[in-house]
């Protein structure tokens, strides 16, 4: 069995190898919740919690899986945890689960969950394939809190529904920029997240299928 | 009656569209995308599940999870019964099992078709926008009539977003796009355009 650092296996998911960055894993359910700070953290808390405990019982129980119908007992693992944690929302935050109406059930179907569950709770220990859901969940959750985090700050001027820049509407200085309430402007932050990221880290640009070559075209004399 | 269901489907597939509007089935979308061919393939994959799983978990939903649902059984015990916390777990049950079905059934009548699709069929599963489907079709309360127009209309949507996206990243290939955009970044830029476009549709009415 390969060795595994503890301190290796949370911190390396968050920028080196970036879970949403790298692998395009799991942004499906994300993107449509980060427009306030309040939906996206509780978003990032759940998926932390649900692929902490999913990786953690999935490998409790690793040994006695059989093989092909792991897929399953894996699904079925996570949507306990999801109902959990949809049930605990709907009882505890009625107005933040109705604000995440149906992307608290999307959990189920994120890719990062299933994907550690299938390529490292599989192969390890119960307690480092926590910290490995759990450093994962992290890396995830840091990019959801950027995103959040610009577009509630710059789509309507306040974190967290407290008021930072005063509207203009409201007789403030600061001009609402509408776009980043609209579900483009999640792609083009995260575009723009992967580009810093790549500008810093230039191992992880990925190489062109092909090189262009040189303009051989002899340039007309004028 | 028809004009409903005709401005149910025109909204789920331009303006209500999975992909770029609610993000759903991102993953696939984005790796899937480099060439138009296997886009199509699914593509379809994508609409057939869709048609089928959203009107099944349609009639599960009302007739065995919902409250009060189980009184066809005859039974008093059972006819308070609210099964809705289960949800969650029958839909992606169904989900995952008429994935297989489908896979099956393809396999022995129509092989052609399968060896197209047989790749992405299995990969469907864990699509966001398949079970995101049956969530919003229990979200917003839809019958049955309204959850088969749903379900095809939001497949056909889907599929439109990912082939046009893949036609687009195939002409991209010839430009010289700066270093730390290429690949992924370049591809989130292009999604992020293609959801201002899908926007116009806003609003539209029949």
């Amino acid at each position: 069995m390969s060795e595994h650092k503890p301190r290796e296996v949370l911190l390396a998911p968050i920028f080196a190898n970036n879970p949403i960055a790298l692998q395009i894993l799991g942004i499906c359910s994300a993107l449509a919740i980060t427009t306030k700070m309040s939906t996206t953290v509780t978003m990032c808390i759940a998926v932390i919690f649900v692929m902490t405990f999913s990786n953690f019982f999935v490998s409790l129980i690793r040994n006695i899986i059989p093989s092909n119908i792991r897929i399953i007992v894996q699904m079925t693992i996570i949507t306990a945890l999801v109902i959990l944690v949809d049930q605990v929302l709907q009882a505890f935050a009625f107005q933040l689960s109705r604000e995440l109406s149906v992307f608290v059930g999307l959990i189920i179907t994120n890719c990062i969950v299933m994907g550690r569950a299938e390529a490292f709770a599989m192969q390890n220990p119960p307690l480092i394939s926590a910290v490995d859901g759990f450093g994962n969940a992290l890396g995830y959750s840091v990019v959801l809190l950027i995103v959040g985090f610009c577009r509630e700050l710059f789509g309507s001027g306040s974190l967290f529904g407290v008021q930072i820049m005063p509207l203009s509407t409201e007789g403030g200085w600061y001009v609402a920029n509408g776009l980043m309430l609209l579900p483009p402007s999640a792609f083009f932050l995260i575009a723009g997240f992967i580009w810093v990221l790549r500008t810093f880290r230039t191992e992880q640009v990925e190489s062109e299928e092909f090189e262009i070559g040189p303009n051989t075209r002899v340039s007309p004399a004028f | 009656m028809f004009e409903e269901y005709l401005s149910l489907f025109i909204r789920a597939v331009f303006v209500e569209n999975l992909a770029l509007a609610f993000f759903l089935g991102m993953c696939t979308f984005l790796a899937i995308s480099k060439k138009v061919e296997t886009a199509f393939g699914l593509g379809v994959a994508v609409i057939v599940i869709l048609a089928l799983t959203v009107p099944i978990n349609n009639l599960v939903l009302h007739n065995f999870l919902d409250e009060g649902a189980l009184a066809w059984t005859g039974i008093a015990a059972l006819e308070t019964v609210d099964l809705r916390f289960l949800g969650l777990m029958c839909y992606i049950g169904l989900i995952a099992a008429s994935v297989q079905i489908l896979e099956m059934v393809l396999d022995k009548y129509v092989p052609a078709l399968y060896n197209a699709l047989g790749v992405f069929l299995p990969l469907i599963t864990v699509n966001c926008a398949i079970l995101g489907g049956s969530l919003f079709m229990v979200e917003r309360n839809y019958d049955f009539g309204e959850s088969v127009v749903f379900g095809f209309g939001g497949g056909v949507g889907w599929a439109l977003a990912i082939v046009l996206l893949a036609a687009i990243r195939e002409k991209l290939k010839y430009s010289d796009v700066p270093h730390g955009l290429r690949g992924l970044g370049i591809v989130f830029l292009i999604t992020g355009l293609m959801s201002l476009g899908f926007m116009s549709f806003a609003g539209v009415q029949l």
